[in-house]
């Protein structure tokens, strides 16, 4: 079931919380709604599941125009951020309920219970209540609850926002073969990019109310729409510098911009991830900047480098393999000399 | 629980749950607007309605009737006047009772804690007719003390005034005592000694005077059922757990860190008091003396039990509006209820008032009722 | 809950002291009495005293009329603790403080004003006396009183529970299907349950021991509109301590059992949070 979402918009006094928004989820896909607060990603995700009405735009589902449906007739399944058990009800009865309003037999209904129990590994937890359930066994019991009536189309708000880290990485695999099991259409709100990454096979990033970009993790990653989503996107260098004639230009070092051919210079913020910056102990012939060691990080699987341009007193982060690291033998007070392998430049948007 | 989910959602979605009801909790209008009339109509008939109808029996017969229904009628007169004496003494024994209870219970884990703040919520549970009768055993013409009042009741003052004196001298006590354990010397290092001893001599002294000066009356009957003592004792039984009721969460939600930090900064327990804790759950203990208070004025069964009603004498205003009621003169009876409305809706107001400003430990604890 | 070491801040003992000593003298002292006054009758005076018909008459008079008027209260007071966090209207904050009227009106005014709005000539009794409806001087009359008097005690139970319930709750069970009824009744209702309950026994226990109302409007009539506390004070009129004392030990012993009821039912409500 696929969900295509047209211009839709949505102010709270004042504040623009959607401004026409336009976005398609494939039949089948897990896509991960992705922006930092306030982006308007979860006021989407209400939107799509009835739960907030949008002021101008419109909700297909599968091509039915579901935008004036209440929630309790789209046929989703939501799973909310603090999961909203039903306190008074057993982990049996919440995971029931959407069956039981519904009118199904008491028999069918036990029997889907303990299929949707066993499917989240609770057989036999039943008759507990959500409050004698630890965090990550309530996330389960909401998904489940969810996913009771099988709906068309299964969201969920932050799931994995209230856990604890060990938990959380546990359930994003299991919700993603989870959903190749059942291959529902699923949308998921995040604020973490890592989480978006593993799980969703598709990411819509999100900033302000409107959509900076749509693709796969790799697309987006390696290749981000604008400034926002590479900032967004993890660590990054952002150098001011200019571009002109198929080049940009950073602190005297060129690099190639073919993208802006014009022979009129222009200001550019030119960013590199950590990761794309080359550290030599000597000047390199295409260029380089003298800088500083500050400050080495050898833990993790990457080696963070803090360093300072000797020229522009601009701090750099790099990141390096632990081999190339060894290699080079760096300490506090070294100067290095560092060139980048990529650079992404953003001009201001004026000349498109 | 509500505030918490706020906080962690986007921001636009916190303002949203803050103010408005969402979506998936709307009723349809028609439904709102039954259900709302509906509601303002129970509370029109039951309340506002009655409200009215006070002033209007009170105001019956025009203005300058029911001034000098007011204030004319002697027995109304003292009615008022004899409220106005009971009230305040019944009121402020329980507050001070209430502000020891309090800090005796938010500030400090002891066994049997549960328990006694169980006990101060017993009152609520008698009926005020029981508790009136209660006193007239213990202090009644038939009651157990009641032959010794009748004889020589002045007999007990001198252990009266040495429990008062001796309560004042504890206080003391507490505010002079060196803060350094090195400077307590002699008596301050064993303070229930030292009480014991100050209660022993002033008592002695006491008897002694009274033997040598007759201070109180010998051999006289001392009244207190159908009297002013005992209407102050029915009064402070019925009013005695709104102070400690309402101080207890507001200390409880304000916690002891401000008390402690005075204390570090060189604060003896006496400053630490009047600087730090007194401000801070001021506006609770106004809450609780209004409401005390509200009560107290308006006391009926207990104060009815021990009273005897005897007209300008112990009658307070509720059993005067009874009174007056019997001998059917209704606009006097609507003109002592309707001080007494106008004294409710006050409390209301102020009540109102002081509820943002009182530091909560739960959501909706303020509820008000009291069984 | 700041617990804080007795040797850090001072007065523990003077504060203790004092209302352990305020709390005997004061409270505990005549409940004392009255269990000691009752303990001394023999078992054939106090059961001459609690069960004689007249007595009978009153305990179910009091009950009855406490028991509808709380279930009244329940209903009424729902009602306005639900339009009260709902829904918004002009006046609601006026409403809102109004309800607590009951508490801070002395029980007498209320009495008295009831009285005269149903009798035959009042602002209410000139429409429903015709009809043939008596709300003075009447078993009709002592519910109404006890419904003015209970009302707040449901009314502020139920609304910070059912201002606490989370939306989210109600949006799961309308995404899952289930229409506005019927998450009134599965989801909204069994949370409410308990302070609904609450709410009720504390207008019990409240119009149980009620005095000071009822007795202007019930007229007073032995084994008719004679509720236990004017029966108290009827036996204590005709000096007659012994038997005054037996039915008002029948009442604390009725009191206390609500109380430790009311105390249950919280403790039972919050069983399935942590």
């Amino acid at each position: 079931m696929s969900i295509r979402i047209q211009g839709v918009s949505k102010n709270f006094g004042s504040f623009r919380a959607l401004d026409e928004v336009s976005l398609d989820v494939p039949s089948g896909s897990l896509l991960a709604l992705l922006g930092p607060s306030g982006s308007g990603k979860t006021t989407l995700l209400r939107i799509i599941a009835g739960l907030e009405v949008a002021d101008r735009g419109t909700v297909l589902h599968h091509d039915e125009n579901i935008t004036d449906y209440e929630a309790r007739d789209r046929k989703v399944g939501f799973v909310f951020q603090h999961y909203a058990l039903f306190r008074h009800m057993t982990i049996a009865e919440n995971i029931g309920y959407g069956l039981r309003v519904r009118g199904v037999s008491k028999q069918e209904r036990q029997t889907r219970v303990d299929e949707l129990l066993k499917l989240i590994r609770l057989e036999g937890l039943g008759s507990r209540y959500p409050a004698q359930l630890s965090g990550g066994q309530r996330q389960r019991v909401a998904l489940a609850r969810a996913l009771a009536a099988r709906p068309n189309v299964l969201l969920l708000d932050e799931p994995f926002g209230a856990l604890d880290a060990k938990v959380r990485t546990e359930l994003r695999q299991w919700l993603r073969k989870l959903h190749e099991e059942i291959q529902v259409t699923s949308v998921f709100v995040t604020h973490d990019q890592e989480e978006a990454f593993e799980v969703a096979d598709h990411v819509v990033i999100m900033n302000e109310g409107r959509i900076e970009q749509v693709g796969t993790p790799a697309e987006v990653f390696e290749r981000p729409a604008n400034a926002f989503v590479m900032d967004f996107l993890g660590n990054v260098n952002v150098f001011h510098g200019r571009v002109e004639r198929g080049r940009a230009v950073v602190s005297g070092l060129s690099v190639a911009y073919p993208d802006y051919q014009h022979p009129e210079g222009r200001d550019a913020a030119v960013y590199v991830r950590p990761h794309e910056l080359e550290v030599e102990p000597t000047p390199t012939e295409a260029g380089s900047l003298a800088a500083k060691v500050l400050h080495v990080n050898p833990t993790g699987s990457r080696t963070k480098v803090e360093l300072r341009a000797l020229d522009s007193n601009q701090l750099i982060n790099v990141e390096l393999t632990p081999e190339r690291f060894a290699e080079l033998g760096l300490k506090s007070g070294d100067i290095v000399h560092v060139s980048p392998r990529r650079v992404r430049v953003f001009v201001p948007d004026y000349e498109i | 629980m509500t505030v918490e989910t706020a906080e962690v959602r986007d921001a636009p979605r916190a303002k949203s749950a803050a103010t408005k009801i969402r979506r998936a909790q709307q009723d349809p209008a028609w439904l709102r607007w039954s259900l709302t009339g509906l509601a303002v109509a129970v509370v029109g008939v039951l309340i506002v309605l009655p409200v009215a109808n006070v002033f209007a029996g009170a105001l019956a017969e025009g203005a300058a009737v029911y001034w000098k229904n007011l204030v004319d009628d002697p027995d109304t007169r003292h009615a008022i006047g004899l409220t106005l004496t009971v009230v305040p003494i019944a009121v402020t024994a329980n507050v001070v009772f209430g502000v020891a209870a309090a800090w005796a219970i938010a500030r400090f884990s002891f066994p049997g804690r549960t328990l006694l703040t169980a006990l101060i919520d017993l009152p609520f549970s008698v009926s005020p007719v029981v508790a009136g009768l209660m006193f007239v055993l213990i202090f009644g013409l038939q009651g157990y003390f009641g032959a010794f009042l009748r004889r020589d009741g002045y007999a007990i003052m001198p252990y009266l005034v040495a429990a008062l004196l001796v309560l004042l001298l504890a206080v003391a006590y507490f505010v002079f005592r060196p803060s350094h354990p090195r400077a307590r010397r002699g008596l301050w290092k064993t303070p229930p000694l030292g009480l014991a001893f100050v209660f022993a001599t002033v008592f002695v002294l006491l008897v002694l005077g009274q033997q040598a000066f007759e201070v109180w009356p010998a051999n006289k009957s001392l009244k207190i059922i159908f009297a002013t003592p005992g209407l102050v004792l029915a009064t402070a039984f019925v009013t005695f757990p709104f102070v400690a009721r309402e101080l207890i969460p507001v200390m409880n939600a304000i916690g002891a860190d401000e008390e402690l930090a005075a204390l570090s900064l060189g604060a003896n327990g006496w400053q630490m008091f009047w600087h730090v804790t007194v401000p801070n759950v001021k506006w609770g203990l106004v809450y609780g003396i209004i409401l005390c208070n509200a009560r107290a004025m308006g006391e009926f069964g207990a104060v009815y039990v021990v009273s005897g009603h005897i007209a300008g004498e112990t009658d307070t205003m509720p059993l005067r509006i009874e009174k007056l009621f019997q001998e059917y003169n209704m606009p006097g009876s609507f003109a002592v209820a309707s001080v007494l409305t106008l004294l409710a809706i006050l409390t209301l107001v102020v009540k109102r008032k002081l509820e943002d400003r009182i530091p909560q430990s739960e959501q909706g604890r303020r509820t008000g009722a009291h069984p | 809950m700041a617990s804080v070491n007795r040797k850090v801040l001072p007065g523990f003992s003077l504060t203790l002291g004092y209302t352990v000593f305020y709390l005997g003298l004061l409270v505990l002292l005549p409940i004392t009495a009255v269990f000691v006054k009752a303990g001394s009758l023999s078992l054939h005076d106090f059961w001459g005293a609690v069960w004689t018909e007249r007595a009978r008459a009153a305990y179910l008079l009091t009950f009855g009329t406490s028991f509808v008027a709380a279930l009244v209260n329940v209903l009424l007071g729902g009602l306005i603790a639900w339009v009260l966090t709902r829904y918004t209207f002009p006046g609601k904050r006026i409403i809102d403080a109004l309800v607590d009227l009951p508490l801070a009106l002395p029980t007498a005014v209320g009495g008295l004003v009831y009285a005269s709005l149903y009798v035959e000539n009042g602002w209410l009794g000139r429409f429903l006396v015709p009809l043939g409806i008596r709300g003075a001087y009447t078993r009709l009359g002592i519910v109404l009183v006890l419904v003015f008097v209970g009302l707040p005690f449901v009314v502020r139970t139920v609304q910070p529970v059912l201002a606490d319930i989370d939306p989210e709750a109600e949006e799961a069970s309308s995404s899952l299907g289930a229409t506005r009824w019927q998450t009134f009744a599965f989801v909204i209702l069994p949370t409410l349950f308990p302070a609904l309950i609450t709410g009720f026994a504390l207008a019990f226990a409240r119009s149980i021991g009620e005095y000071g109302s009822v007795v202007f409007i019930s007229g007073n009539m032995p084994f008719k509109t004679e509720i236990a506390p004017i029966l108290i004070v009827a036996r204590l009129e005709e000096f007659a301590y012994g038997e005054a004392t037996a039915i008002a030990v029948v009442l604390l012993v009725i009191s206390f059992s609500m109380l430790l009821v009311i105390n249950f039912l919280e403790s039972w409500s919050r069983r399935h949070d942590r």
